[in-house]
């Protein structure tokens, strides 16, 4: 079965659907209908999945411009599937958070749920595309229906945000062309089929001016420190549901590029530039998680502690070791749960006083304590508390680090004390305290939120005690892709696991 | 010898497509001359219409009747498959450009009454016309033809000058903001008429170096003269002032604003799409059948034109207010991306025919979506006509999301989004020219394109990301001519933009040739 051309099919013809509907209500039920059935499609295709399999399963393949080499080709592996996972778990419940977001902005309500039906398709695409051009077709075109839902339903600064946003992505993805073209042509093999171009660039000089064309795109899509700078305006000015997508599903574009691409097609110049991609990395994760401190703005606390986290992810995966790459992988998953739940239950917070910043708040936990409580776990996800999935990765990509990097790996740990202090200072000046006279009448969560906030949650302490069906699907998948580098693990400094056998 | 005077030997067969432009241009003057007043625009229009449509089934049984390899008309026409690809391509965008004159009162009842003067108030009143801009049209589309398939350069002038004087007139013509329109036709003329006489002088060179006007003897003559280099290459840059002229490359671009923001509206969207087709191709056949074997000596200049065509138009296009002024520099900045594939041309055959056939798709491509934007401007519009200030298309996504929709899929096109024609046009002329060892030009067009998506998205920002002005334009109900129009356009952008295969593989088919000498 073409399982993922019927998962993007479905999408967009939803997408299309969406907009014939007449009434708004009727087109939100549709698009959470769609959605849904996207989930459980994706969940049918996931049991399938191998993982000691072929390294790209459910395969597709057609020409589409054979003038240019160019086909449709998908397929996945254990990373493109978990993080494919990830975005049909969220869209749905963004779906769901998003309810009333469009009203706010007076704009069309099924624009907005179409746009987010498209995105969905594009998110598939983009990570299940194993032709070089699909992918960059995809991560291009994905940045319009985004441009769309920040600029026209966003803050008050919502078109400055959107052009940053879109300029900054494009001029990255412009770079990236020059480098797939000049990939192409030096290739010499005539086609983009991902795995007839692994290997095929020899000489390290021209890997590296490629791989620097595919990492700065991807830099700034993550966006690793210094390219951060268009995230926290963008996360910040875009409603709630297309903040938690954008750096949730969107960003983790750029980290699953370096993973995929990066390394791949250009093993020796990804090893040339480790040093500076670990420099860049362990900078983020201290510059993201010190700025994100001094946040007055709540949103833009969050989008800077994710800045913290792709530092975490980007170390992950040119740590080039099994466990780190691992984690790496298990973080972008991870770190779409915890910070969309983050996003979407500040969204609450501020959809209900109107406004976001911290010092409005206080005391919220009496007026509303679900709200509260639902907001100090998501919270303490972001600062990977033992027991939840984040620490798992958290832990997993120090460890391997570590194996290999000693001194950057402490810098980095530093970044998890960090993550108490941004996120416990948040959460005391506005849930603890004497409640704000703003805020007194505040309504708690609504069933409607509690089914948005509920499976997140239940999904970050789910995978955070038993993490293994993830594992499982990732490990296989990320020794794959570093075999192909090669690198390989440090051997154990302490033999007793083997002397125990 | 006894004096009589040998006949030329004329392939009319290849030549039908221009005759039948022709023959229907001097018929509409007849028209004009003998038919009563109210009854002329009945006949033009289908006139016009049926002989371009003609002409394109022409060109079609032309190209399935094989591609001729030799030149015909005594040598000085060289109908080959560039040139077939560029009728058809032509034809198509004057077709459609056709429909958008016909549809509205784009121009002016009396051109000769002066503006706002009682005379002018008197013919708008007897509801006068010029309908000979219908016989203008397919004169200037008889010179777009014979253009880019002139094999001699005295050919190639004469062909400059029959699509340009036509021009001229037509920018003037337009309905409202007249003295604008009339300034634009006086510096068009004016400017023109100058690179027509560089064109012309440079030709008269070329002939003292090598003898002859016809392209391939000038390229047979190159390191075979000896002594007269200086002719040669005054002779070349003064050839490429007047090409690089009418593309309006940089330096020569002044003149595109003005006359883009002047011209009534549908003779820029002719202008835009189909003189730019019909430059290039008369550019590509200059630089590669004559100066082929001299691209060391022009190849650094067009290298350095390109670099500053790219970055004018990118740049001066974010500073402008007027939306035809911003798509005019749009357009120049698009002729930069198109240089790039002129420059990538190569010594070896496959390259060439590989940016040759980049550059075809480009023109398609970059032509339908220029005539589409240009009439969805025609429909903006307010009380003194159309609505060219830019922040009057605030909020325009809010009071007609569809048109709206629909311009700010051509300017993700100009701006070269993926899913549009326009990503795969640049993508080809980028290929090509990487293929080509330019691969520091690609990295100075996409830094061009980033900054060039700035002023594409920056109108979409106004129209969907701001409120609309109290007594904002509105949007004409838009005749069947219009709406057919930007119909077409609309789907041969979207086409293009997701199945480019049969284009391309027409463009590669009609490339593979070359030009023939």
């Amino acid at each position: 079965m073409p399982w993922l051309s019927i998962l993007m099919g479905v999408s967009v013809l939803g997408a299309l659907g969406v907009t014939l509907v007449r009434n708004d209500k009727l087109a939100k039920q549709f698009t959470l209908g769609v959605s849904l059935i996207v989930l459980a499609l994706a969940i049918a295709m996931a049991v399938q999945f191998s993982p000691n399999g072929d390294k790209f399963q459910f395969t597709e393949k057609y020409d589409w411009i054979p003038a240019l080499g160019v086909h449709y080709a998908v397929g996945v592996d254990g990373i493109a599937l978990v993080l494919i996972l990830l975005s049909v778990v969220l869209v749905p419940i963004v779906v769901l958070a998003s309810w009333h977001d469009a009203e706010a902005g007076k704009r069309s309500v099924r624009t907005y749920f179409s746009l987010m039906l498209v995105l969905e398709a594009m998110m598939i695409g983009v990570f299940a595309s194993t032709d070089v051009f699909l992918f960059y077709v995809f991560f291009e075109a994905m940045l319009i229906p985004m441009y769309f839902m920040i600029g026209s339903y966003g803050g008050a600064q919502r078109s400055y945000a959107a052009v940053k946003f879109l300029l900054y992505s494009l001029f990255g993805g412009l770079l990236m062309l020059v480098a797939v073209i000049a990939l192409y042509t030096i290739a010499g093999k005539g086609t983009f089929m991902f795995p007839d171009l692994v290997g095929t660039i020899q000489d390290v000089n021209t890997q590296k001016w490629l791989f620097l064309g595919f990492f700065i795109a991807f830099a700034i899509k993550a966006p690793l420190w210094p390219f951060h700078t268009w995230l926290p305006d963008a996360a910040a000015q875009a409603p709630a549901g297309a903040a938690v997508l954008l750096v949730g599903v969107l960003d983790k574009v750029g980290t699953y590029g370096m993973l995929r691409f990066c390394l791949e097609l250009f093993p020796d110049a990804s090893k040339f530039f480790t040093p500076m991609v670990i420099t860049l990395s362990v900078i983020g994760i201290v510059y993201g998680a010190i700025v994100a401190i001094g946040q007055t703005d709540m949103k833009r606390l969050i989008a800077y502690t994710s800045v913290s986290h792709f530092g975490f992810i980007a170390l992950g995966v040119f740590a080039m070791t099994t466990n780190a790459g691992a984690g790496a992988t298990l973080y972008m998953v991870n770190h779409g749960f915890s910070t969309g739940a983050l996003f979407l239950i500040a969204g609450f917070l501020i959809q209900r006083r109107g406004s976001q910043f911290i010092a409005d708040y206080g005391g919220v936990q009496k007026v509303a304590p679900v709200l509260a409580g639902t907001f100090l776990v998501a919270g303490l996800s972001s600062l990977s508390l033992p027991g939840l999935s984040t620490f798992v990765s958290e832990f997993m990509v120090l460890v391997g680090t570590y194996e290999k990097y000693l001194v950057p790996a402490a810098i980095a740990t530093t970044g998890v004390i960090l993550a108490a202090i941004y996120i416990l200072w948040m959460y005391q000046r506005t849930m603890n305290g004497p409640t704000a006279e703003s805020v007194k009448h505040l309504p708690d969560l609504n069933a409607r939120e509690k089914w948005v906030v509920a499976p997140l949650i239940a999904l970050l302490l789910v995978f955070g005690f038993y993490p293994k069906p993830l594992l499982d699907v990732i490990h296989p998948a990320v020794k794959n892709t570093l075999s192909s580098v090669p690198a390989t693990d440090p051997a154990p400094a302490v033999q007793v696991a083997k002397e125990a056998q | 010898m006894n004096g009589t005077i040998q006949a030329p030997t004329l392939e009319y067969a290849q030549l039908a497509p221009m005759l039948v432009v022709f023959g229907a241009a001097i018929v509409g003057v007849l028209v004009e001359a003998f038919a009563p007043r109210y009854l002329r625009s009945a006949i033009h229009v289908p006139i016009t219409l049926l002989s371009l449509a003609g002409a394109f089934a022409l060109t079609i049984w032309q190209v399935v009747k094989g591609v001729p390899t030799k030149p015909a008309a005594m040598g000085a026409v060289a109908v080959d498959g560039p040139s077939l690809f560029i009728w058809g391509t032509i034809l198509v965008l004057a077709f459609v450009s056709v429909l958008l004159i016909n549809d509205e009162d784009h121009f002016v009842a009396a051109a000769a009454a002066v503006p706002g003067s009682a005379e002018e108030e008197q013919a708008l009143h007897e509801g006068a016309g010029h309908t000979e801009v219908y016989p203008l049209v397919l004169f200037a589309v008889g010179g777009m033809l014979l253009f880019p398939a002139s094999n001699d350069l005295l050919v190639m002038f004469v062909a400059l000058e029959v699509m340009s004087l036509p021009l001229y007139l037509l920018c003037g013509l337009a309905r409202r903001r007249r003295l604008l329109s009339q300034e634009a036709a006086v510096k068009y003329f004016l400017l023109g008429a100058f690179s027509s006489a560089f064109f012309l002088y440079g030709t008269a060179l070329l002939y003292g170096y090598a003898g002859s006007i016809d392209l391939a003897k000038i390229s047979s003559a190159l390191g075979v003269v000896g002594g007269q280099e200086t002719l040669l290459y005054i002779g070349v840059a003064m050839l490429g002032v007047g090409l690089l002229f009418k593309i309006g490359a940089a330096p020569f671009q002044a003149w595109k604003p003005d006359v883009y923001q002047g011209a009534p509206t549908p003779i820029t969207a002719l202008m835009a799409s189909g003189t730019l087709v019909a430059a290039f191709g008369a550019l590509l056949r200059v630089f590669w059948v004559a100066l082929g074997g001299l691209d060391w000596n022009w190849s650094p200049v067009l290298w350095a034109v390109a670099i500053l065509t790219m970055v004018v138009g990118a740049i001066l296009a974010i500073t402008q207010t007027d939306i035809k002024r911003m798509l005019a520099y749009s357009s120049i900045a698009h002729g930069g991306f198109l240089l790039v594939g002129v420059v990538a041309t190569g010594a070896a055959a496959g390259q060439n025919s590989k940016a040759l056939s980049a550059i075809l798709f480009y023109l398609v491509a970059y032509g339908f979506t220029t005539v589409g934007a240009f009439a969805v401007v025609t429909m903006v519009r307010d009380a003194g006509g159309e609505a060219w200030h830019l922040s009057r298309w605030a909020g325009l996504g809010k009071r007609s999301p569809l048109l709206a929709g629909i311009f700010a899929f051509f300017l993700l096109a100009f701006a070269g989004i993926p899913l549009t024609s326009g990503f795969f046009g640049k993508y080809a002329v980028f290929q090509a020219a990487v293929a080509g060892g330019a691969t520091p030009l690609v990295i100075v067009g996409v830094v061009a394109s980033a900054v060039a998506a700035f002023f594409y998205v920056r109108v979409i920002v106004l129209m969907f990301f701001s409120d609309p002005a109290a007594d904002g334009p509105s949007v004409v109900l838009p005749s069947r001519g219009t709406a057919a129009v930007v119909g077409v356009a609309v789907l041969a952008t979207v086409f293009l933009g997701v199945f480019p295969q049969p284009v391309l593989h027409l463009a590669q088919n009609a490339a593979q040739s070359l030009f023939i000498r």
